[in-house]
């Protein structure tokens, strides 16, 4: 039961699986069988197909993440995601979990912040035991107020592990908090301490009644299963609970004003060890019907810093070795404005300030350069390819689906994407770049030791 | 360059069927030059997945050399034969392929993946970076400042320093006591000779280990083995001997400014061939395997709330054995969650586990087992694991079997052995409230 706090450890970008010349193979794309259907009380289901192995997962997606939180409730939507581990009214504590887990199964749940969603992998004859149990949760949930003092104190644990224990985790808290000035966003997943603290019994099943109802949620099925038994299912254990008539129509959320100042954050910690900067832009998400500027901008964060071959990792790693690591991150799956970051971790002797320079000095000189039309088609063909490579594990395609349902995209978007990436031309990356890559809308972080205090 | 072109026959020794998963058949396939590899077939999705395995690891690091072996199995994608580090990353994108590099205590890996439409050129970029890798200067400096920056990193991570510090109590002198990726003195002043030192220690035909899967034939595969693999040297650099493991009752805390403890512990293990090794598995699962119902998560977490996860593992390495497992707990909690994984311990000696608890265990692992197959990735990876240990392709029918024959008796006697609390050591780093050091 996680916390995905959204953003991402330093690491190398996972390694796109690469691609064949001349490639153009939009078949690849429709091999996977995906259907789609919803049902009469408004819950959405994906099922996507894959019979090498009679196994399935069965995930269900809440348009319901931290950032529709109350104000002051910081962390409720992810401690409702543990107490749904709790009793319902058929199932003792721990049930679900024993059960999934005596048929051979393993399950689990995570939390961000447009989104919670849980999951079973099972063998796939086993597949209406899940429903059954996962449709019981949905509205069936009986907690008590011992549950809630130790899931309190195992979510405040969770929170020691992953972020107070962790000077970068720390860090990426502070820079989101500026970013975000009025918007949801700025507040962690896992919640402000002080607010976890007081989550009570009432915060949990108000987030509950309001968001968990079949009309907020979306099935999705993938692996060793068709259409139509799903379709049967689906409708025995989740057709049968009323939709929610009081579920908000609009995702109610504070909007961002104009950004109109740059912001610096200088971060101390006594536990870091390898310094680094870290600046991120305010950037558009992937809209409906309108993903160009993000498609533009994924392809942006590819060319600018996307493995070894990339602009910044050339300029700042191989060509003045300033940068013992450099990157650009943009996820554009999003229900409301997202972030482009850069990340450089300085060479020994190098300072904050000159890697920062010298990051502001490559941005600038790329942007000059015009676009590497050669790097741009290897890192195209390199997405047609990972088409062919992600047929081996639809667990993962099922996941694009559910984040990007509970994101603000339908069906067609998904499966526009591909094509759009591919239409992106070299003028629209540097124009998007021109347009988003804005001082006024940027943080710049410095992480830095913080000086021993003489006792 | 040299391109090996022959046909090659390959014999087809056994075909097994996966319990469960009628549809992914293991053969084992020879090259005519004698390499062996374990295939699944699979012409489902027209790419293969391979993975190699070196047995030996960064335990072959010669002495003072420590993290040579890391170091260079970082450098494997920083070019080969003619091609630059940039450009050799640049050919990789170009030819639909990825291809992963892993060193560990054991064993060296390479797991590639390359599309069938240019499985040639993509077998030709990976011989080169077994055969003829450059090792320059520029990018073992470059990838040597960014083995110290991690390094640098684990100093200042109370997960890494628990690590290290249980590393070295238990297995002392041993290469298994200190990290495979060295320290900041012995990294510093690794030269380019070492690095092909600890290549030519790596890689040889003596110790490898393959699995394949995916769109290949039995045939295409004999090939490829011997295209890559039929030049490398007989045999590589000799491998350690058996590590004697030291752990006695105690706690050992290192001070650190942290609001949350970390806990490693452990006592001596088994070996993957001893023949109580079904029933420890099967106990294990029951006492911290990882379900959210084991007895560590139950008491620790789900009764208590005094950490977000407790697990316990059995770590059956090469050359020792050792039983561990590992949670985190805020200062002022650490001491009761150390109480409660003591009294687990010597509960489950004392006490075994029921005919329910045995029951619920085997189930949970033979219907897990077939779950794991999912993925030619993952399904290479598994190939290549069961020859590194000795397990005959027979394992995969036979596995569950030998989980079910575990009985009662059979589990609490391996209980009332295994368990020792008299040799359960804690290695805590933080600043936890109410329990000190016992050495």
């Amino acid at each position: 039961m996680a916390a995905n706090g959204g953003f991402r450890m330093i690491r190398r970008i996972a390694c796109m699986m690469a691609t064949v010349w001349g490639l153009a193979h939009p078949a690849y794309a429709n091999d996977t069988p995906v259907t789609t259907f919803t049902l009469s009380n408004g819950m959405d289901v994906v099922v996507v197909e894959d019979h090498r192995a009679p196994v399935v997962q069965q995930m269900v997606w809440y348009r319901a993440g931290s950032a529709d939180e109350p104000v002051g409730q910081s962390g409720v939507a992810h401690f409702l995601e543990h107490l749904l581990f709790k009793a319902t009214e058929t199932l003792e504590a721990g049930e679900l979990s024993a059960t999934v887990a005596a048929n051979g199964g393993r399950d689990n749940a995570f939390t961000s912040y447009d989104y919670t969603a849980y999951f079973q992998r099972i063998a796939s004859d086993r597949l209406e035991l899940v429903m059954r149990m996962e449709s019981d949760r949905m509205v069936n949930i009986r907690l008590t107020e011992g549950d809630i003092l130790t899931e309190r104190e195992v979510i405040l644990e969770e929170r020691n592990q992953r972020t107070d224990s962790d000077p970068r985790a720390l860090f990426r808290e502070q820079m989101n908090a500026v970013q975000y000035l009025n918007h949801r966003y700025g507040q962690p997943v896992i919640g402000w301490r002080h607010e976890m603290e007081t989550l009570d019994l009432e915060d949990a099943l108000s987030f509950y009644s309001k968001y968990y109802a079949p009309n907020n949620a979306i099935l999705v099925i993938s692996g060793d299963v068709n259409p139509d038994e799903v379709k049967t299912l689906a409708e025995t254990y989740y057709g049968v609970i009323p939709a929610n008539p009081d579920l908000p129509k609009v995702r109610e959320r504070s909007a961002e004003p104009p950004q109109t100042a740059a912001r610096r954050v200088a971060f101390e910690d006594a536990r870091v060890a390898q310094p680094y900067v870290q600046r991120s832009y305010l950037a558009p998400e992937r809209d409906s019907g309108a993903q160009e500027k993000a498609a533009a901008l994924y392809l942006l964060s590819e060319l600018l810093g996307g493995g070894s071959t990339s602009y910044l990792a050339n300029a700042l790693q191989f060509d003045r070795q300033v940068a013992v690591y450099s990157a650009a991150f943009y996820s554009g799956t999003s229900l409301d404005d997202t972030t482009f970051t850069f990340l450089v971790v300085p060479a020994q002797d190098v300072t904050l300030e000159e890697a920062e320079t010298a990051l502001d000095e490559t941005i600038a000189a790329f942007l000059e350069a015009g676009i590497d039309e050669a790097q741009l088609e290897r890192i195209k063909l390199q997405l047609r390819a990972s088409e062919v490579y992600e047929r081996d594990n639809v667990d993962r395609i099922a996941n694009r689906y559910g984040r990007a349902l509970t994101s603000g995209l339908t069906v067609e978007d998904i499966q526009a994407w591909p094509q759009i990436l591919q239409s992106v031309t070299a003028d629209e990356i540097i124009a998007v770049a021109q347009e988003v890559l804005n001082k006024e809308t940027s943080v710049t972080g410095w992480m830095t030791r913080a000086e021993e205090v003489p006792q | 360059m040299r391109r090996v072109k022959r046909f090659v026959l390959s014999c087809l020794i056994c075909i097994l069927a996966l319990p469960a998963l009628a549809d992914i058949k293991i053969q084992e396939v020879t090259s005519e030059g004698g390499i062996t590899a374990w295939l699944v077939e699979d012409h489902s999705i027209p790419f293969t997945a391979v993975e190699l395995r070196f047995r030996g690891g960064t335990s072959l690091d010669m002495p003072g050399k420590r993290g040579a072996v890391n170091l260079m199995t970082g450098l494997l994608e920083e070019g080969a034969g003619e091609l630059q580090a940039q450009d050799y990353a640049r050919a990789l994108e170009n030819l639909a392929a990825s291809m992963g590099y892993d060193a560990d205590r054991d064993t060296v890996s390479i797991s590639a993946q390359f599309l069938s439409e240019n499985r040639a050129e993509a077998v030709e970029l990976m011989r080169m970076t077994l055969q003829e890798p450059r090792f320059d200067q520029d990018a073992l400096d470059r990838v040597r400042a960014q083995v110290i920056a991690g390094l640098r990193s684990e100093e200042k991570d109370p997960n890494d320093i628990a690590n290290r510090a249980f590393s070295e109590t238990v297995f002392g002198d041993h290469p298994y006591g200190t990290s495979g990726r060295g320290n900041l003195d012995s990294v510093a002043e690794l030269t380019r000779q070492d690095i092909f030192d600890a290549y030519e220690a790596v890689f040889a035909r003596d110790r490898l280990y393959v699995g394949v899967v995916g769109d290949i034939t039995p045939e295409a595969l004999g090939e490829m083995l011997d295209t890559l693999l039929l030049d490398l040297p007989a045999e590589g650099g000799v491998i350690p001997g058996e590590a004697s493991v030291t752990l006695n009752e105690g706690i050992q805390i290192i001070d650190y400014d942290t609001p949350q403890s970390v806990a490693l512990f452990g006592q001596p293990g088994l070996d993957r061939e001893d023949p109580r090794f079904f029933a420890a598995f099967i106990l294990n699962q029951i006492l911290g395997g990882g379900s959210f119902d084991s007895r560590l998560m139950t008491e620790v977490r789900e009764k208590r709330g005094l950490t977000y996860g407790v697990y316990s593992y059995l770590v059956p390495r090469d050359l020792a054995a050792v039983y561990m497992g590992s949670f985190a707990s805020a200062n002022e909690k650490m001491a009761e969650a150390v109480d409660v994984v003591r009294s687990e311990w010597n509960r489950i000696a004392s006490e075994g586990v029921t005919a329910e608890e045995l029951q619920d265990a085997k189930t949970y692992l033979t219907g897990a087992y077939p779950l794991r197959f999912d993925g030619n990735g993952r399904i290479a990876s598994i190939l290549a694991g069961m020859q590194i240990d000795g397990l005959p392709l027979t394992y995969v029918e036979t596995r569950n079997d030998k989980v079910n024959a575990v009985t009662l008796d059979e589990a609490n006697a391996v209980a009332a052995e295994l368990y020792d609390p008299s040799r359960l050591q804690f290695v805590i780093v933080g600043r936890p409230e109410g329990i000190s050091s016992t050495q």
